[in-house]
């Protein structure tokens, strides 16, 4: 059945180089959650004003970033943008798409915890003297971010596995615009990608890892 | 500014995309489905320990980037010499990915359904199976529609993947016009239009499911 020869060899050999691609992935992750959080919490601010134009366009940002395919997302950024003059590097390009997706999804979730915190709270707040944004920053939020950690650490993985779709933009710098570009060069396919597939898991199990113990030391009463 | 060289034909073939998507998904959705289902009650049955193996298999579909999966999959397929068309391909390694996350729905359809419930039924001299049919299945069902209905939405938005394999799917077919007609914009805004127009009535069934049977309410 099998008349292919393996040649792990090849890929071990890649291996730094490929590691290197990981740490660009994880940068990309961890950047496109950190602006994805501060856009889920400006979504979030959006819809809680009362105000019909900015709620209009939190509930439009979520509907589209979750509708639409995260690949998608990341060719308007690449592509879409070039009508308006605007040309981004694949860099960019994913770093954005991603963000924008990360917002969505971390709106949607902010949305599930904040029907989990009772509304008086706001009002005991407010009538202690809080202006509105004081007791959003000092009461909802802190609650609010608690509740949606451990979605929030799904999203981040979410965030990882996506930064693998910047080979379509032509990202070469990441994990796999890096096992793209080593097997362009040798055609031994399975065996990069194999190796690129275990990094990829070894880094979402050290990331929940990490999450689950940074929750128990974070969140302990 | 609104003039466009679209053509009728053009948008056919952004139909016949989105044809090839739905085809994508349909056959992973009821395939990964069943795989799930079976999963699942296997899961719940041997119970963490004995299926600590199976568990673990399937955790690697949900750790490991779609694209990468997609790619081994063709790989292995030609190593395997099968000869497979990519759309086989496709279907296949969608159908196990889809399966990965249908059988923890499943599993948490299953445990949520009260122990007590069950006993009684099998008390009552039902079988195994007939505790499955008529207990289980329509309790559990109600849990795990709404999030089954969700995975359903998030395999049409990653089947957009296998462009990668050379399907030509609905974001593909757009790709191909913006590069004929250099619109990019225009092209996929109606690209986006035409995922959100599939996606939203069944997401927004999915929320109506959600709220009306909601078990805490």
């Amino acid at each position: 059945m099998f008349s292919y020869t393996f040649h792990w060899n090849q890929a071990f050999r890649a291996l730094p180089q490929m590691l290197d691609g990981a740490l660009v992935t994880l940068e990309i992750a961890l950047l496109s959650m950190a602006i994805g959080l501060a856009l889920a919490i400006a979504l979030t601010l959006f819809r809680l004003s009362g105000n019909r134009a900015l709620s209009g366009i939190a509930t439009a940002w979520v509907e589209v970033a979750r509708n639409t395919p995260a690949l998608f997302q990341i060719y308007m950024a690449h592509f879409g943008l070039g009508n308006f003059g605007i040309h981004l590097s694949p860099f960019t390009a994913l770093l954005a798409g991603i963000a924008f997706n990360n917002a969505g999804y971390l709106a949607e979730n902010f949305r599930g915890a904040l029907k989990a915190i009772p509304d008086t709270q706001t009002r005991a707040g407010r009538s202690l003297g809080m202006s509105s944004l004081q007791a959003f920053r000092y009461i909802v939020l802190p609650q609010m971010l608690r509740i949606a950690f451990l979605p929030a650490t799904n999203q981040m993985v979410w965030a990882i596995l996506m930064t693998s779709l910047g080979v379509t933009v032509s990202m070469n710098s990441d994990l796999a615009g890096v096992t793209q570009e080593l097997n362009a060069r040798s055609f031994r396919t399975f065996e990069f990608f194999a190796l690129a597939a275990v990094i990829y898991y070894v880094i979402a199990k050290v990331v929940t890892l990490a999450a689950r113990l940074l929750a128990a030391r974070m969140f302990r009463y | 500014m609104f003039s466009t060289a679209l053509t009728w034909s053009d948008l056919a073939f952004l139909a016949q995309g989105a044809g090839m998507t739905l085809a994508v998904t349909a056959v992973s959705v009821a395939a990964g489905t069943v795989l799930g289902i079976l999963f699942g009650i296997i899961r719940f049955q041997f119970g963490p320990y004995w299926s600590a193996p199976l568990t673990f298999a399937l955790d690697i579909f949900r750790s490991v980037p779609l694209l990468i999966q997609l790619v081994l999959g063709n790989a292995l397929q030609s190593i395997a010499k099968m000869g497979w068309p990519p759309f086989t391909t496709s279907c296949v390694v969608l159908s196990l990915y889809t399966a990965a996350y249908c059988t923890e729905i499943v599993r948490g359809g299953i445990d949520s359904v009260p122990v007590n419930t069950r006993r009684a039924a099998r008390s009552l001299g039902m079988s195994w199976w007939q505790d499955m049919r008529y207990i289980v299945a329509p309790l559990a069902i109600r849990v795990s529609l709404p999030s089954w209905i969700g995975l359903t939405l998030g395999v049409m938005k990653d089947s957009a993947l296998v462009l990668w394999l050379g399907l030509i799917e609905l974001l593909r077919a757009s790709q191909i016009l913006v590069t004929r007609l250099q619109e990019p914009l225009f092209i996929l805004l109606l690209c986006g239009a035409i995922y959100f127009v599939i996606s939203l009535p069944i997401a927004r069934f999915g929320r109506y499911l959600e709220e009306r049977w909601s078990p805490n309410d």
